[in-house]
């Protein structure tokens, strides 16, 4: 049984010129100990899809699929209640932005033991405990001084550890990482690319990576979905996306990589796909 | 460390450019003085593109600025066309000024608004020449067809624009005056992978029409080694590898430049395939 299994998942949003299709028909499925990553362009309906699955988007998004299974559980069905307590939990997530999805108001001591109170319903010295083991599992220099700091008194880098530290704090069984390098240095994201993949090995952690990063695809995935303006445009594994892309927009993303540059001049979308396929996908 | 050996005068050359930052501390400690950049020089011919590469808080950006004059250096000297400026306030000429033009990293933030597209490019005219509304009108939709945009986006707001779009009318601001040194400042950072490889493409089409020199700052290795000609990698404020692009990228000299590659992803069918040869052989 797959971890989590959507299948033909359509948002929408409704706009001053009717409703937009945001990801039309999308379906996808993760197993556990297995790294799936979307990738896909700004506006490709990479991030909402995966906030619907965690039910982050507001109410005035219309959700609809076929079927939304986590473990064989409707998550659909589920109450406000019994969703908040899969959410942090059993299915974690990890932003974009790692100064600006911490709270500045708290340390984040505070911040790792909250959803070590709520989740785990632990005593107060056994999350203290905790929460050094989780910082020290990151590789955050001084764990027992660091519960103290505010986050703003962090660099990004530490921030994204403190972040991927809470995400794991209760073993989560699937991971959502929503572009969690791009923010970050070369070399900070490396060291951050290198600890999600020894925890999700270690934890045997079901792992989901949105980007729109092809050589953090190639460093990182198992299996690819690449979407373009809320539809999948192809699905294979690793290799055989690098290797022989099937799909024209796949073909276009890979060679617009600098580093495949033949001649002068790089080759843009417009080269692969015509007009009508360009203004295609959503609507 | 020269990288050229060439006689004719370069465009551009810094000598051993240097610039403090006083940190307050409080009302009552002594102020700490940051050494954002130690002592940079290099000679840059005209038509050639010098990649400035670096992480955050390298210096990389502050040197950015006392290129196109925004800031004073604190030491050093900075010479245009083999002519020392002088870089004190209100003793830099309008000539001087006019010569070089800066494009920013974030075409969001560096567009004003409550401004039309055509009064954003006929500004730098109305204020550097004499020209009359009328030609500036002409010379300002002669700019929009040059960067790929249409006479109709004259009358339009920066908002009806996306990045890609946006950052076009950067460019094509920063031209309106025939600069002969293009800074540009992490110019592609913000964009997608597609739009990304049409921006590169216009600013080599550009560099071969006007004959344009571009100090490129960019933090990302694969972006540079396609559009550069000389590279310069600099870490805590120092210059700390130039050259030029094939001995750079061939032969790193110094540690930090080794360990950048390094940390690069790599999107080759070649290194997915032993990346999946390890992951096998763990589990």
């Amino acid at each position: 049984m797959a971890l989590l299994e959507i299948e033909n998942l359509t948002v929408q949003f409704e706009t001053a010129s009717g409703w937009f299709k945001a990801v039309d028909g999308v379906s996808l499925s993760v197993d556990e100990r297995e790294v799936l990553a979307i990738v896909g362009e700004s506006g490709s309906g990479k991030s909402v899809s995966m906030l619907a699955v965690m039910g982050l988007l507001p109410w005035t998004a219309k959700i609809t699929a076929d079927k939304m299974l986590f473990q064989g559980r409707d998550i659909r069905a589920l109450s406000d209640g019994e969703r908040r307590k899969l959410i942090g939990k059993d299915m974690a997530m990890i932003f974009q932005e790692p100064i600006a999805s911490l709270n500045p108001c708290f340390t984040v001591g505070f911040q790792i033991e909250e959803v070590l109170r709520i989740h785990m319903g632990m005593g107060k010295r056994e999350r203290r405990a905790r929460a050094i083991e989780l910082f020290t599992q990151v590789g955050l220099p001084n764990p027992a001084e660091r519960l103290n700091h505010f986050p703003h008194q962090m660099s990004g880098g530490q921030c994204q550890r403190v972040m991927i530290a809470i995400a794991i704090a209760c073993n989560p069984k699937l991971l959502i990482a929503d572009e969690p390098t791009t923010a970050l240095d070369v070399t900070i994201q490396k060291q951050i690319l290198d600890l999600l993949m020894s925890l999700q090995a270690e934890h045997g952690m079901g792992l989901i990576m949105i980007t729109h990063d092809m050589g953090v695809v190639a460093e990182t995935a198992d299996r690819v979905i690449v979407q373009y303006k809320g539809r999948k445009m192809e699905e294979a594994d690793v290799l055989s996306l690098f290797e022989a892309p099937k799909n024209a927009y796949t073909r276009a993303l890979l060679s617009a990589l600098p580093e495949n540059a033949t001649g002068d001049r790089l080759s843009t979308v417009s080269d692969f796909m015509t007009a009508d396929e360009l203004a295609g996908g959503a609507r | 460390m020269t990288a050229t050996t060439n006689n004719a005068v370069p465009m551009l050359e810094i000598r051993n450019i240097k610039q403090d930052y006083h940190v307050s501390q409080g009302l009552f400690k002594p102020e700490k003085v940051v050494h954002a950049v130690k002592g940079v020089s290099f000679k840059l011919d005209a038509g050639k593109t010098l990649a400035i590469v670096g992480e955050s808080g390298c210096g990389k950006s502050t040197l950015a600025r006392i290129l196109t004059f925004i800031d004073e250096p604190t030491a050093g000297e900075l010479l245009i066309e083999g002519k020392t400026v002088d870089t004190r306030p209100g003793h830099l000429t309008a000539e001087m000024r006019r010569k070089v033009q800066i494009v920013f990293q974030n075409p969001y933030g560096s567009l004003n608004p409550r401004q039309k597209i055509g009064d954003v490019l006929g500004e730098p005219l109305a204020i550097n020449t004499k020209m009359s509304a009328a030609e500036r009108r002409e010379r300002a939709t002669d700019m929009l067809v040059k960067v790929g945009l249409g006479p109709e986006h004259y009358n339009r707001y920066p908002h009806m624009f996306s990045g890609g779009q946006r950052q076009r009318i950067a460019i094509a601001r920063a031209l309106m005056l025939n600069p002969k040194l293009l800074v540009l400042d992490e110019p592609v950072s913000a964009l997608d992978l597609s739009v990304q490889a049409q921006v590169l493409n216009l600013l080599a089409d550009l560099q071969e029409e006007f004959g344009l020199t571009y100090v490129f700052i960019s933090h990302d290795l694969s972006v540079v080694k396609y559009i550069a000609d000389e590279v310069m990698v600099m870490y805590y404020g120092e210059a700390v590898e130039y050259g030029s692009r094939e001995e750079v990228f061939a032969d790193p000299k110094h540690e930090y430049t080794r360990t950048l590659f390094a940390a690069t992803p790599r999107a080759d069918v070649e290194s997915i395939r032993a990346r999946l040869a390890r992951k096998q052989a763990v589990a």
